[in-house]
């Protein structure tokens, strides 16, 4: 029998369905007798709506209904919501507009929901959505956080008449400028932190179904937390009660956070569903995934670093503003805040930092968390000044930011986290010998003998995973809890169903929570199940997302463990006459300590059901554990990126001739898993350093990048292999010293590749992405005052 | 996409009667440029003729100094056919860089012609050869065949059936890849045949393919990349948008140009 | 309406349908072979991928009406006897997927890649050749390996079947 347990290479179990072309996505999913729904989207930016005139659309053929948002606001179906609470530095609350499922009044970005046609087929839905007139007043949009803080900006929502949804702050600023003072060297950089379009490649899709015999709802959806979107859609929205409404997120193909939140299309189908009278469909085309998903990162930063004589770092100041789109989606105000600057002491001892956040509204589709979530932003600035400030003083940079460890843990930061664990020293090495560091000189001048531009780059990351501890995140704005859930039922013949609040769309989760129940039970894993993403079958969970499954989910599970063992214990004391305290269980095996007697997991599983050996009063028969598990701390995967690359200055193209990652995780169920997390994470942090940007249309407001021959997605040709290892320091925080591994490379990548680009031409001036004509252009700035010699 | 009428003739004749009758009518070739067009609701026609099943429009063969490619003959057949290779080098190559190979197994020659895209490759292998494109009404020359974005010199009815490519000496084609399409940023194919050097240029204009008449000229010179140094199309004309603006897209038509002539000599 | 009479996974079908009707909702939705999926709008992504008279075909940019006569296979129809092709065998071996969206496609990509360049494939023929199918969760690694692994026991196969 292969290895099964915790650290082996195991291969996945989801993997048969989903190579057989036999996965389930929502899409797959037909409901009898179901219309489907199209959605009438702004065309505009910015626009007051004077009439919605759907007279002629409504007697085109196959048409069921079209509904508004006056439908909606008539049935007091409520708005969306953004479930953390965000404070300016004066105390007030942050400025939330109105964020309606379908648009009421006013649409705010191009693609805003203003109506939704349900047809008997998509097509005829189509036809019917192009037959709706919509009445503009169109008004002028601001896109960029510079004209939407501009003096006489037009205001997107009258809540927050300059924009200004908040304006944040975090650090100690006296101290921080005091440090700046008395600095022997201050480095100093602009930096735009390019706005991203995640681009998971299953489009978002719902489809609502009504039971009116029960008065029940249940929605199919594509979620990384169907409990959180149930929860949001009954508690806040008001659709339908907890528990008439079932939320099943099925196989979902690819999140990357943009399926955390919840949109407007699930929220209409599932009132639409009891509106109409039947089940109603809706699926993304990638166009509408363009214009509706929620974006990622898209700050505007001015960053600097103090520095002492001996090159070590004094303090921080960062100043930064965030665009958040039109309305704020369901996380959106915790990223750039909470979870952006408390990481911005990165892996270095830095006594002072200070951060300033202004979160910006724009006539921009909404920006929420994206793959890293704040910390791939907050990367990058430590980054970037810390490789620069290398630089600048002369520094050999991995020299530079191994002065500057942290080698003391646990280590407190000037900004929130206590770091528990971590040897950034160890990476760093093990990063430079399989990077062959030394050699890199000689390779820089081989490519100039064949007209190319070699530079290399590093990124020394943080991020904080495990998200997160409940009591801590409340007391910083959030409006849930982030534990998670998990419940072990073991059927009377010894097999086992896992039923888990974390929701797996790609990540593994039935092999590698599998090979925890193997591992603690003792038993094949062929017989362990994961039940996850239907909220009828797991009573509540949080999701996944912030690399939480491992560290928090899989902990949730090992102390549900626990309780099965210790209640098979007490089974086993019954039926093997001993005293429970006598009873030891290892490998599979309850048995007597001292003694040859014992009995196998399936047997003391089956006797907890027949209940023949005990007395039913004074232990209760069965055997199903549940258990939540909060989190004590933030988990610290931490590590060192180091690419390798090669410009071509005649037409900008650049080429990544070899990639190093050294990340410590802690401990690792699953070695195949988790490099395979790390390669996606690069491939998105590569992509949003060279390929990358969503732009709109500064004067229409227009999203120029709407589609894939505008959007760059990086391809196979785009992307080497990679060089991939792990340092292990086990994390103290979690039972089973996790780390997470699921944004690492996004959070690492785009600074290394920046990093390197900027070594290659001997200057600071290039911009993400990277694309070939900037880089054609910092080619001919970096060879232009060789021209003047 | 809009309903419309679908046909799929079995000859030449019905497809052009069919074409002559409809409406609004499109011929279906590949489909890979109309089929997304359509889908995206940018074409509407009303009638789609599926040349699918027109015998008679496929197949490679060298007739003398002469190369000639039937019009729905997929531009994987083009891309793999050793008789290509043996012939015009660059014309495989050229096809080996275009698209993708799901894309390449459906799309055809003619109807990139037909369509004229102003970043397709086709064009400038046509233009730069000296190609002839024959219908089932007449022969065109390349050089009036091509009359701008998305135009062509095809007349209501008439249907590409060919294309006849005179067998250059050297040829070779290089292009910078649009960087999320695909297609060309800037393509630039050039030929020498006899004393005649052609050098066309897709991707980069504003009003589709066209004949870079100076780098031909230098050319004549010497037939060598160093011939183009410092040489690059002037700006106005170029397309501009956000992945390269005018000046960055002439200066690829240089490099592109230079390397071209490079793997023209390779062979 | 238009009738199309073809082949799928060794199956004859007819079908009446509109015509607009594309050749990967003929599959998905007619057929119910939902194996096959849609990623994009614009031919790029690759996870509609299918076989059609044996060459990679892009099923959303395909009218089923040129199907007629057509023998088309999809991702249902490559395991034979309850026994998983080569290449779907080596996508699972070397976790060539994560979210499975783009397996489909990736695979029968892969399918026709050995079919084309022969089962000694190197890195840079595969990354090439797998210009249009786009994947968001592996970063390619996998893939890459999982493509050359899989080409190399086709290769076995075709030894078996010869022999």
């Amino acid at each position: 029998m292969a290895v099964t347990s915790i650290g082996a290479r195991v291969v996945r179990k989801e993997d048969h369905r989903f190579i057989t072309g036999k996965g389930q996505y929502t899409d797959d999913i037909n409901r009898p007798g179901q219309a489907h729904a199209v959605f009438v989207r702004s065309p505009h930016a910015a626009a007051t709506i004077r009439r919605i005139d759907t007279s002629a659309a409504r007697s085109m053929p196959g048409v069921v209904a079209i509904l508004t948002g006056e439908d909606l606001a008539a049935d007091k179906i409520g708005g969306l919501i953004c479930g953390w609470m965000i404070h300016s530095k004066d105390g007030s609350p942050m400025k939330a507009g109105a964020h309606p499922a379908l648009a009421h009044g006013k649409v705010r970005y191009v693609g805003d929901h203003v109506a939704v046609v349900i047809a008997e087929t998509v097509l005829q839905a189509k036809d019917a959505a192009e037959a709706v007139v919509v009445d503009y007043a169109v008004e002028k949009p601001v896109v960029d956080v510079a004209s939407a803080l501009a003096k006489g900006a037009p205001a997107v929502h009258a809540e927050a008449p300059d924009n200004r949804v908040f304006s944040w702050h975090l650090g100690d600023k006296a101290a921080t400028d005091a440090a700046f003072a008395k600095a022997r060297h201050v480095t100093a950089l602009d930096i735009v932190n390019n706005r991203l379009i995640p681009n998971a490649m299953e489009p978002r899709a719902a489809v609502g179904d009504y039971d009116s015999g029960n008065d029940a709802f249940t929605l199919y959806t594509t979620s990384q937390n169907p409990h959180v979107a149930r929860l949001v859609l009954s508690a806040f929205i008001g659709v339908a009660p907890e528990h008439k409404l079932r939320v099943i997120a099925p196989d979902v193909g690819g999140g990357f956070g943009s399926k955390i939140f919840i949109y407007a299309e699930e929220t209409v189908c599932v009132w639409a569903a009891k509106k109409v009278g039947r089940p109603v469909k809706w699926t993304s085309d990638r166009t509408e995934a363009f214009l509706s998903d929620a974006h990622g990162r898209d700050h505007v930063t001015r960053a600097e670093m103090a520095l002492d004589e001996n090159g070590r770092i004094l303090a921080l100041r960062v100043n930064t503003k965030a665009n958040l789109g039109a309305y704020l989606s369901t996380f959106a105000s915790s990223v750039p805040t909470y979870l952006y600057a408390p990481l911005l002491s990165g892996q270095y001892d830095i006594p002072a930092i200070y951060a300033e956040v202004d979160g910006v509204y724009t006539h921009t589709a909404p920006v929420d968390a994206y793959r890293g979530a704040g910390r791939p932003e907050a990367t990058f600035v430590v980054e970037r000044l810390v490789e620069v400030a290398a630089r600048e003083i002369g520094m050999d940079p991995a020299r530079f930011r191994a002065r500057n460890y942290i080698r003391k843990f646990p280590h407190q930061t000037p900004v929130i986290m206590a770091y528990d664990a971590g040897d950034y020293d160890a990476s760093l090495k093990k990063a430079l010998e399989l990077a062959d560091y030394k050699g890199f000189g000689r390779r820089k001048r081989e490519a100039a003998r064949r007209g190319k531009l070699r530079g290399i780059g590093f990124s020394s990351y943080i991020e904080a995973c495990g998200i997160a501890p409940s009591a801590a995140v409340g007391s910083l704005g959030a409006g849930v809890g982030l534990w998670e859930s998990a419940e072990v039922r073991v059927n009377p013949i010894g097999t086992v169903e896992v039923l888990t609040g974390s929701h797996s769309h790609g990540q593994g989760h039935e092999t590698t929570f599998a090979q925890l129940v193997s591992d603690r039970l003792g038993i094949p894993i062929e017989n362990v199940s994961i039940v996850h993403g239907d909220t009828d079958k797991v009573q509540m969970g949080m999701g996944t997302y912030g690399s939480r499954s491992g560290a928090v989910g899989m902990s949730a599970i090992a102390k549900a463990l626990d309780k099965v063992i210790a209640k098979g214990k007490k089974v086993a004391a019954h039926v093997l006459e001993a005293a429970e305290g006598d009873i030891e269980f290892k490998d599979g095996k309850f048995s007597v300590a001292g003694t040859d007697r014992s009995a196998g997991f399936g047997d003391i599983a089956l006797q907890a059901y027949i209940a023949h050996k005990f007395n039913g009063q004074e232990l209760e028969p069965g055997l199903k554990e549940g258990a939540f598990y909060d989190p004590t701390n933030f988990t610290f995967p931490a590590g060192v990126h180091i690419c390798e690359l090669e410009v071509d200055p005649q037409t900008g193209d650049v080429t990544i001739e070899k990639w190093t990652a050294v990340d410590d995780f802690g401990v690792i169920i699953n070695p195949l898993i988790v490099e395979g997390q790390v390669h996606g994470g690069i491939a998105q942090g590569v992509g949003q350093a060279l390929h990358e940007g969503a732009v709109y249309d500064p004067a229409t407001g227009q999203l120029v990048t709407a589609s894939y021959m505008d959007y760059r997605m990086p391809r196979a040709e785009d992307l080497p292999s990679f060089v991939v290892d792990t340092t292990v320091t086990p994390c103290p925080s979690n039972p089973l010293g996790i780390k997470g591994c699921g944004e690492a490379g996004a959070i690492a990548a785009p600074a290394a590749v920046v990093n390197a680009l900027t070594n290659a031409v001997g200057h600071e001036d290039v911009p993400m992405p990277a694309t070939p004509q900037a880089m054609w252009r910092a080619c001919r700035k970096a060879a232009q005052p060789l021209a003047a010699e | 996409m809009y309903a419309f009428e679908f046909h799929r003739p079995t000859s030449l004749r019905q497809a052009a009667s069919l074409l002559g009758k409809a409406e609004d009518g499109r011929l279906l070739a590949g489909g890979q440029s109309l089929l997304p067009m359509m889908k995206l609701r940018l074409a509407s026609p009303g009638t789609v003729i599926d040349l699918g099943a027109v015998p008679g429009m496929t197949g490679i063969e060298r007739k003398g100094r002469s190369l000639v490619i039937g019009a729905m003959t997929r531009h994987a057949e083009v891309e793999t056919s050793p008789v290509v290779k043996e012939a015009i080098p660059a014309l495989a190559h050229l096809v080996s860089v275009l698209g993708d190979p799901a894309v390449r197994n459906r799309g055809t020659i003619g109807g990139s012609l037909a369509n004229n895209d102003p970043s397709a490759d086709y064009p400038a292998a046509c233009l730069a050869l000296g190609a002839t494109i024959v219908t089932n009404q007449r022969r065109i020359a390349a050089d009036d065949f091509f009359q701008g974005v998305f135009t062509t010199a095809l007349e209501e009815g008439e249907i590409i059936v060919k294309v006849v490519f005179p067998i250059p000496s050297r040829a070779g084609y290089e292009k910078f890849r649009h960087p999320a399409s695909r297609f060309a940023l800037a393509g630039v194919f050039v030929a020498r045949r006899g004393g005649e050097i052609r050098v066309a240029v897709t991707g980069a204009g504003d009003s589709g393919v066209f004949r870079w008449h100076e780098a031909e000229e230098a050319l004549k010179g010497r037939f060598a990349p160093k011939s183009l140094d410092g040489l690059t199309p002037s700006t106005e004309g170029m397309n501009s948008d956000i992945h390269a603006d005018a000046a960055y897209r002439a200066h690829l038509v240089g490099v592109m140009a230079r390397r071209a002539v490079e793997r023209a000599l390779r062979r | 309406m238009t009738t199309v009479t073809l082949t799928v996974n060794g199956q004859s079908v007819t079908q009446a349908i509109d015509p607009r009707t594309l050749l990967v909702q003929l599959l998905r939705e007619n057929l119910r072979l939902t194996g096959t999926h849609v990623g994009c709008d614009t031919s790029q992504c690759g996870a509609c991928v299918v076989h059609v008279n044996g060459v990679s075909v892009k099923s959303c940019t395909m009218l089923a009406a040129q199907c007629e006569g057509a023998s088309v296979t999809t991702i249902e129809g490559i395991a034979q006897g309850g026994q998983l092709h080569p290449m779907q065998e080596a996508f699972r071996e070397h976790h060539g997927l994560q979210c499975g969206y783009c397996t489909p496609g990736m695979i029968m990509s892969a399918i026709d890649i050995v079919n084309r360049k022969g089962t000694a494939l190197d890195e840079e023929t595969v990354r090439h050749e797998l210009e249009g199918n786009i994947c968001r969760c592996t970063g390619y690694h996998n893939i890459v390996k999982a493509v050359i692994a899989g080409a190399e026991a086709m290769a076995g196969g075709m030894r078996q079947a010869a022999e």
